[in-house]
């Protein structure tokens, strides 16, 4: 058993941690936020420099390679900041996709530019009309002169407002689950993107006899979809986590300066427990987070599908809990779009909702019950 | 002992029924039942067509053009109306200063804003939080001060968290007027032309995005002495007495049933693993609890407003109605959340670029959904929170 950082991790730690009190306050955030955009290029040149692009990709692919913990350390303290640059959507998640979903000739070049930050991939999954089913049904693929074209409809495609080229999960014939590589500006790809409730932004994405490149072995792509969506699934935890440990100090040190009845709120009994059962959610969480990244590595696909489920889950409550309760404990303030409160409750609403929710995961750990 | 409805209370159910469906817009339904946020003509409208049928007075006495319905039918009324998708009546007038006005105010006040208020032509807000008081409600500090010839008040001061403010005629405030005594000694209830120069109303954007509430800023606000309710120095009582009338329609049972029925749309609609998701009997599970938990309040709501009628004095056992009530509505809220999915997180709003033709995203009983989930945690701050609420319970209840 170890639990310290080694160096370099601790490096990383304390570079981030200066990014966002530096450059990510909650005025500067305000400001990207009214961007068009939504967003900032600036901001995310910024985090490939220091390297963050870089993590998720294989030294032998262009990047640094960095194991679940870097992403760990990296995705807390973008939770901390509520960074609104798409990190999950457009690097992490397509990053985990080529590395396990195409061969090295197919992704050579391109996660080359991601490590770099160059370019902006997404992944566009979920089928129009499903919730989190991980075997898409909805798209198809047919071999027409010569090539592969793609007709479907993505929906609530994370970064699919901003991302060049689109990795698409479509079915040919009655095979399994495909790896298609779009470009985004091409032919028959149509997208409506909008902000999502927490201010971060997606895309519908709808694909009418769009040429694509097959990625991988066709009908093979299910392990690498569930392998990345996983990844994504263990970042998601340990961003709530930062985010939940920031919300948490907020409301603490709302307690103690609140007056009402003469007195600090947080001298009322009621509200110095229900702090001490968010403080219990968030550790519960913090390890679970930590279980979760571990796992990430792991050869087995049901271990690793089981220990990242139970991460899902008890983080997906403590979401809930600790943003409801925030709110609740700042009374009218809470529910106001000017306070940073109500910013950290949408996030973690929205993380407790995205690749799979509590019950999802919670279904997904206790049907591995069954098998075992 | 008989939980059902009478032949008479099933006719008059009808009745609501078939009025509601000839005289409420349908635009103004689609919106309700959606969820959607909605304008000031949408409350109105409705509200007028109420008025000429005679029913907009719910709990006021026949005397003062009121129903004169006792709890069951105002309880039909409450749930037959919502369900249709009929907009709430704004409380502010109708529930809560009229009340106080007959109780308390003068031949004068009565004659000019009893009819108003029945009619909509004036549209209340009300004037209670302060930014340092909320739950700390009579630690109130917005001052009100006699003109030396005693004809006036001057007030200066700041309200907020005012509930559509921006659309009212009138608020009725809690203004303070000494500072002798305990602090609940020296506040006055006056009622203010929202017109009246010296008073701005700033917008408080909600988490939703929407505009709710608002501060409402008053600069030497001159206010006619005239309108002061009942004696100074004891606008506490009133207050207090108007909490107490609060109680109908807070535990929002008619609109659980609607948000109910909308629940179980989407949760058809919604397709998990392949199947609909009401067939998920993980998630089926949570919607049965819930409308077991309604039921179970829907029952208290009734026996507390037949105690009332029996003249016991109304109760503490509002808190409990409104406890539950927030609480159920946050669920059902929630759950509708929950069984959009991944559908549940765009923002977007009607009138947005492309929206329409957006068939996933268009879909009625998604697009409002989180939204929806997020604007009702005001449900347990706002009215007394239930931190408050429990307070109560221990020290008028329990006796702790
Ligand atoms: C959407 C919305 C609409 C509203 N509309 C109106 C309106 O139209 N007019 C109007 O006058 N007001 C309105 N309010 C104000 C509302 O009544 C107050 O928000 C409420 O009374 C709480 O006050 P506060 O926000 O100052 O929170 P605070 O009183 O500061 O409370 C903060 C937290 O501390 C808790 N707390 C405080 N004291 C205690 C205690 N003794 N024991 C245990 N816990 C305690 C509270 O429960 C809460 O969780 C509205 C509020 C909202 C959110």
């Amino acid at each position: 058993m170890n639990f310290s950082l080694t160096d370099e991790q601790s490096a990383l730690k304390e570079t981030l941690i200066k990014f966002i009190d530096r450059d990510y306050g909650f005025e500067q955030r305000w400001a990207v936020l009214r961007t068009d955009e939504g967003w900032s290029r600036t901001r995310w040149n910024q985090l490939a420099e220091i390297g963050v692009m870089a993590l998720p990709v294989a030294e032998a692919d262009g990047g640094l390679g960095g194991a679940g913990v870097d992403t760990m350390i990296v995705m807390e303290q973008l939770g901390r900041g509520l960074v609104l640059e798409p990190y999950v959507g457009c690097c992490l998640l397509p990053a985990a996709l080529l590395t396990r979903g195409a061969t090295d000739m197919e992704r050579a070049g391109l996660l080359e530019r991601i490590a770099s930050g160059e370019t902006l991939a997404a992944f566009a999954h979920t089928d129009a009309g499903r919730r989190y089913e991980r075997h898409s049904t909805g798209t198809a693929a047919s071999f027409v002169n010569g090539g592969f074209v793609l007709n479907g409809k993505k929906v609530v495609v994370l970064g699919g407002d901003c991302a060049e080229q689109l990795l698409v999960s479509a079915n040919v014939g009655g095979d399994g689950a495909s790896l298609f590589l779009v470009a985004a500006n091409a032919t028959g790809v149509k997208r409506l993107a909008y902000p999502m409730q927490d201010a971060q932004r997606g895309a519908d994405i709808e694909f009418s006899n769009a040429r694509a490149t097959l990625l991988g072995p066709q009908g093979g792509a299910q392990p690498a979809i569930d392998y990345a969506l996983d990844v994504a699934c263990a970042a998601l935890c340990a961003e709530a986590v930062g985010a939940m440990i920031e919300l948490h100090k907020i409301t603490v040190e709302y307690l103690k300066t609140r007056k009402q009845f003469g007195r600090p709120i947080g001298m009322n009994q009621a509200l110095q427990h229900r702090a001490v059962d968010m403080l219990m959610h968030v550790e519960m969480s913090r390890s679970m987070a930590l279980d979760a990244a571990m796992a990430v590595s792991e050869n087995n696909a049901a271990a690793r599908a089981k220990t990242i489920s139970a991460a899902k889950v008890l983080v997906g409550q403590a979401c809930r809990f600790v943003g409801q309760n925030a709110v609740q404990l700042h009374g009218g303030i809470g529910v106001t779009h000017e306070l940073n409160v109500s910013h950290y409750f949408k996030r973690l609403t929205m993380i407790a909702a995205t690749f799979g929710d509590t019950d999802w995961h919670l279904a997904r750990y206790s049907d591995s019950l069954l098998v075992a | 002992m008989d939980l059902r409805y009478s032949p008479e209370q099933q006719a008059f159910s009808t009745d609501v029924r078939s009025f509601t469906r000839a005289h409420l817009d349908p635009k103004v339904a689609k919106k309700v039942l959606e969820g959607a946020r909605l304008e000031r003509e949408d409350y109105l409208g409705w509200h007028r067509s109420l008025h000429k049928k005679g029913w907009v007075g719910v709990g006021w006495p026949t005397s003062y053009g009121g129903t004169g319905w006792d709890a069951t039918h105002q309880h039909i009324f409450d749930e037959v109306t919502a369900d249709e998708g009929a907009p709430i009546l704004i409380p502010f007038g109708l529930r809560m200063v009229a009340p106080v006005i007959m109780n308390f105010g003068n031949q004068a006040q009565k004659d000019f804003h009893l009819p108003k208020i029945l009619s909509g032509e004036h549209w209340w807000c009300q004037g209670y939080s302060e930014p340092g008081s909320g739950s700390d409600l009579s630690s109130l500090k917005m001052k009100a001060e006699r003109s030396s010839d005693g004809t006036h008040y001057i007030v200066n001061g700041q309200k907020t968290w005012t509930t559509l403010g921006q659309h009212a005629d009138w608020i009725f405030c809690l203004v303070r007027t000494s500072n002798e005594g305990r602090q609940q000694e020296g506040i006055s209830f006056l009622l203010i032309d929202m017109k009246t120069p010296g008073i701005t109303v700033r917008p408080i954007i909600m988490l939703d995005q929407e505009h709710e509430v608002n501060e409402v800023w008053f600069d030497n606000v001159k206010v006619p002495a005239t309108n002061l309710v009942g004696e100074e120095n004891k606008g506490w009582t009133y207050a207090k007495f108007l909490l107490s009338h609060e109680r109908n329609g807070i535990a929002g049972v008619g609109r659980c049933k609607r948000i109910v029925k909308r629940l179980h749309h989407v949760a058809q609609q919604a397709y998990s693993n392949g199947r609909p998701l009401i067939e998920d009997a993980r998630f089926r599970d949570k919607i049965a609890q819930a409308e077991i938990d309604l039921r179970a309040l829907e029952i208290t709501l009734l026996r507390v407003l037949d105690a009332e009628r029996e003249k016991h004095a109304p109760g503490p056992e509002a808190s409990l109605l409104k406890i539950k009530g927030s609480e159920i509505q946050q669920t059902l809220t929630e759950l509708t959340m929950m069984a959009a999915g991944p559908a549940a997180l765009p923002y977007v709003r009607e009138g947005d670029n492309g929206a329409p033709d957006v068939p996933w995203l268009s879909d009625e009983a998604y697009r409002y959904a989180s939204g929806h989930y997020f604007n009702f945690r005001k449900t347990t701050i706002y009215g007394g929170s239930n931190e408050i609420q429990r307070n109560i319970v221990t020290q008028l209840v329990l006796g702790l």
